[in-house]
Order: C-alpha cells, then sequence, then structure tokens
C-alpha cells in the first residue's frame, strides 16, 4: 500500500492506492501547483512597500512569504490571482494586472 | 446467561449503544427515532457511558459531526428517520467513500411528501446507493442484534465501511416486544476496541483525510470502495457466526422461511416479515407448499445466494415498501429481477407495492398476494407485474 503524495502516480493501481484518498503524510497543499488557475496577476513594487504588513495575512493560501518579519515577492505557484492584497495595500506597492499582460 | 428484557425498538438501539459505549455520537432528533438520542444523552448524563455526545442543529451537521469524529479515531454512531436522513444525503457518500466505520441506526418513515411521520423505506432505500452496508431488522430484537454485529462488520480491515441498521419506524420501534439482552461485559469483549490504522489524531503519523481527488486517481477510489462492499459479504457471515456462537441466534443474507420445497414465495423486509408467516403458517396447514424469504442484507445485495435459494419457487412475489417511480416496480423488486436473470429464468416474478406511508399491511393482504401466486402457477398467466396491494380504488 501506497501512501505518500509523491507516491501517487498516474500509474497508480486501485489496489495500492489508500483508501477513501487519504495521505499518509501532511502538508500536501505545498506540492500542488495551484498557480496556473490565475487570470489576473499581483505585482508587488518593492521600492513603494513600506513592509506594513497588511497583506501577508489576508491571503487566503500562503502566497506572500515572510522572512524576518518582512514580505518577499509572491510565490506564483500558489498565487491564485484572487486581489485581496491588492485591494488592502495603503500605499500602492501592489498592482494587479492581467495574467497574458505581464512581461516576460 | 442472557438477559431478559422488554424494551421498544429504539429503547433496544439506545441500549446497545450503551453497551457498546461509542467515543462520539452525534444526532439531530426527528420521529419516529427521536427517543434513541434521547435515551442515549439520559446515559451520558447519568454518567453510564464516556461517549462525547454532540447536540447538532440539523442532520446534515449530525453526520458531518460523525465524519469529523470518525476521521479523528473515534468510534461513532447516530440515529435518524426520513427527512433527517434526506439531509444527511450528501454527507452519507462522503463517509462511505472516505472509509469511515460508522454506523446509523435508520428508523425508517415515510420520506416527504405529502408529509407523514409513519413506516415506509422510502428513505432507507433512497440511500441504498450512498455506498452504506444496509441490515434490516424485522423485530426489536434483530434491531439490537443487528447494531452488535455492524460493529464488527463496519471496522473489520477488510470492509472499513458506514453500516446502517435499519427497522420500522413505530410498528418496531415503538413497540414494546420481549428481547434477550447481552450482559455488558460480553457486548465489549465482542465488539472490542476500535483501533484504526490511520487517525487524525494520531500525532505520530500527520495525514491529510478528504483531499481533492481528481480524474486520475478518483475511479481508483471508487474501484477500491467497490471492493470493500464486494469484500463485507464474507465478513458479515463471519461475524454472524461469531455472534451466533456467543448468543444462539442465527443470522445470515436472508431469512428461509418454509422455502426450500416452496412452489410459492413471497421476498419482504422488515417487520412485515411476521404478518408475512403468520399466513405461510395458515397456508401450510392448508397444504399449500408456500415460502417466505425475508431479507436482512440488502447493501451487499446477495444476488446469487438469492436466485439460489428461488430455484424451485416457480411464481415469486417482491414485496417493496417503496415506490421507486420507474413506473415499472420498486427497488427490491428491481434488485430481485437481476437477480434472477439468468440464474432463474422460469420463474414468474411479480412486484407488489405495498405499505406506503404506513398504511396498515394486514395479513389478508398477505393472503391475497400468495393467492395471485396460486392463480399463476395454476394458469401459467401472469397478466400486470407491478402491482399495488392495500390501496384503494
Amino acid at each position: 500500500m501506497r501512501g505518500k503524495a509523491k507516491e501517487m502516480t498516474p500509474e497508480v493501481t486501485w489496489q495500492e492506492i489508500t483508501p477513501g484518498g487519504t495521505i499518509y503524510e501532511p502538508g500536501n497543499a505545498e506540492g500542488y501547483k495551484t498557480g496556473d488557475w490565475r487570470s489576473m496577476r499581483p505585482i508587488w513594487i518593492e521600492e513603494k512597500c513600506t513592509q506594513c504588513m497588511l497583506c501577508p495575512p489576508v491571503c487566503p493560501d500562503t502566497a506572500i512569504p515572510v522572512k524576518d518579519s518582512k514580505r518577499l515577492d509572491f510565490d506564483y505557484d500558489h498565487c491564485k490571482g484572487c486581489g485581496v492584497c491588492f485591494k488592502v495595500c495603503p500605499f500602492n506597492a501592489i498592482d494587479f494586472i492581467k495574467e497574458e499582460d505581464k512581461e516576460e | 446467561m442472557s438477559i431478559r428484557e422488554r424494551l421498544s425498538g429504539n429503547e433496544a438501539i439506545a441500549v446497545a449503544m450503551r453497551q457498546i459505549n461509542p467515543d462520539v455520537v452525534a444526532a439531530f432528533p426527528i420521529t419516529p427515532s427521536t427517543e434513541i438520542p434521547q435515551y442515549f444523552s439520559q446515559f451520558v448524563s447519568n454518567g453510564q457511558v464516556q461517549t462525547e455526545f454532540v447536540a447538532v442543529e440539523s442532520e446534515h451537521s449530525a453526520m458531518s459531526a460523525c465524519i469529523g469524529a470518525q476521521a479523528a479515531g473515534a468510534r461513532t454512531m447516530t440515529a435518524t428517520s426520513a427527512n433527517g436522513l434526506a439531509l444527511m444525503w450528501e454527507m452519507l457518500y462522503i463517509a462511505s467513500a472516505m472509509k469511515l466505520p460508522m454506523t446509523l441506526s435508520c428508523v425508517n418513515r415515510a420520506l416527504s411528501g405529502p408529509l407523514n411521520i409513519h413506516n415506509d423505506h422510502s428513505d432507507s432505500m433512497g440511500a441504498r446507493d450512498s455506498g452504506w452496508i444496509q441490515l434490516y431488522s424485522e423485530t426489536n430484537q434483530e434491531a439490537y442484534d443487528n447494531l452488535l454485529q455492524a460493529i464488527r462488520i463496519a471496522e473489520h480491515k477488510d470492509v472499513q465501511l458506514p453500516v446502517m441498521v435499519c427497522q420500522d419506524g413505530f410498528i418496531t420501534s415503538h413497540a414494546v416486544e420481549n428481547i434477550e439482552l447481552l450482559e455488558d461485559d460480553k457486548v465489549k469483549e465482542f465488539v472490542g476496541e476500535y483501533k484504526p490504522d490511520h487517525y487524525l489524531l494520531n500525532h505520530k503519523e500527520p495525514i491529510a483525510v478528504g483531499p481533492l481527488d481528481l480524474p486520475a486517481h478518483c475511479f481508483e477510489h471508487k474501484r477500491e470502495q467497490a471492493q470493500s462492499m464486494i469484500n463485507a459479504k464474507k465478513v458479515i457471515l463471519e461475524v454472524a457466526k461469531e455472534f451466533e456462537k456467543l448468543t444462539g441466534r442465527k443470522y445470515e443474507y436472508f431469512e428461509k422461511y418454509n422455502l426450500d420445497d416452496a412452489e410459492i414465495a413471497v421476498i419482504i423486509i422488515n417487520s412485515s416479515a411476521g404478518t408475512a408467516k403468520t399466513v405461510v403458517d395458515k397456508l401450510r396447514e392448508n397444504g399449500i407448499k408456500a415460502g417466505l424469504l425475508k431479507i436482512r442484507m440488502f447493501r451487499p445485495f446477495p444476488a446469487d445466494e438469492i436466485a439460489e435459494a428461488l430455484r424451485n419457487v416457480k411464481a415469486l412475489a417482491v414485496m417493496d415498501k417503496a415506490e421507486s417511480y420507474s413506473a415499472m416496480g420498486g427497488p427490491v423488486g428491481a434488485e430481485v429481477k437481476a437477480a434472477l436473470y439468468g440464474k432463474a429464468d422460469g420463474i414468474k416474478v411479480l412486484n407488489y407495492i405495498y405499505g406506503l406511508g404506513g398504511r396498515d399491511v394486514r395479513a389478508d393482504d398477505i393472503e391475497e398476494v400468495y393467492n395471485s401466486l396460486m392463480d399463476i402457477v395454476k394458469t401459467g398467466q401472469i397478466g400486470e407485474t407491478y402491482r399495488y396491494i392495500g390501496v384503494r380504488g
């Protein structure tokens, strides 16, 4: 019986799969890249950011990483582009653009 | 020595739950099953059980709380009827798909509408494809015995499925009958301790329960779930054998009453089987080879065994206390006919809808069914197979 998320390959058979879809390890959401659901994209403008820390707690995912009491750039693997951080920023330090308008 | 008592069906279930002493009971009251959580909450208040009783605001919440508790690693039980079961609908499928071996006492009542609080099987028959094992009970004794066995069946490592134990609302739930109870310590020993392999409160092995299951894996999970239902057939017999050793009371997939040499037979579920048995006795006194098959296990459905048991029957009536609005009969009729196809094709099969909304089922009604079967055997003519009995007009 396989039980870890990485063992749940597209080849796993019904005899090997865990009953009920239970995964025998925690923290599996990190491994599931949901960023490609995004149609709108927040852009962090670092020079305008005062590190007021209003944005990280309103993110419904954990797509605004925080290190040493400072926010870092967005985790685009998990940001779904909801725009709540853009709304809450008092300093216009977050832009919110269409995904297709992003600069490569 | 077992204990001789006089209990209603609801009391018998509540006493079984007290003896099982589950970790969690989450329930919401609904007629005619209300007394089960009512009696049980008294046991909680009296300190007779160590159960966490969760008083919820709806049956949807009751089943949700049961799912959470069972996933956490708790042995969990509940009870409901009719629209309460219907309100659990969404969660019933989740409980079975997540392989959570809880037990539910369903006190069968007509599902509204029209609004009705009396007995038929439209509630549990509607839930027949929800992935729950379903056991049915003719008497208070059978309801009690089935619930004790349900714990063992559900929690067996080859099954891990929820079990619904059904009995007829008011007819058995509120009628006081003689009953033989097991001693508390014997029940405790029989059901054993619940020790799941994986559970949420196990800090040594953090797990994710109920994650998103996309097309790459969902199909495999459903197949695995179906295997559990297939495995349940063997386990249900094993548990019954062990229970028989303990109590002397024998349980199988179904009860055969004068069936072995029967030419005409009726298939029926729950309390009306008692009525049908008195009719069989009367017909037998008159030399008529009448028999009865009372289904105990409806999910999984014992198709091969029913076909084998009916091999020598010439005409059969399948009784359905629920409509399925297929314009061709009821749910038991459909399953039995499917079971006979290719295995016992010569049998002429009628399907009767009876007793809806608590309509009394009299011995005369059942006798009329047997008389129709006798006519079919005599004339070879079957006529309309989708019939109603006991309805005016």
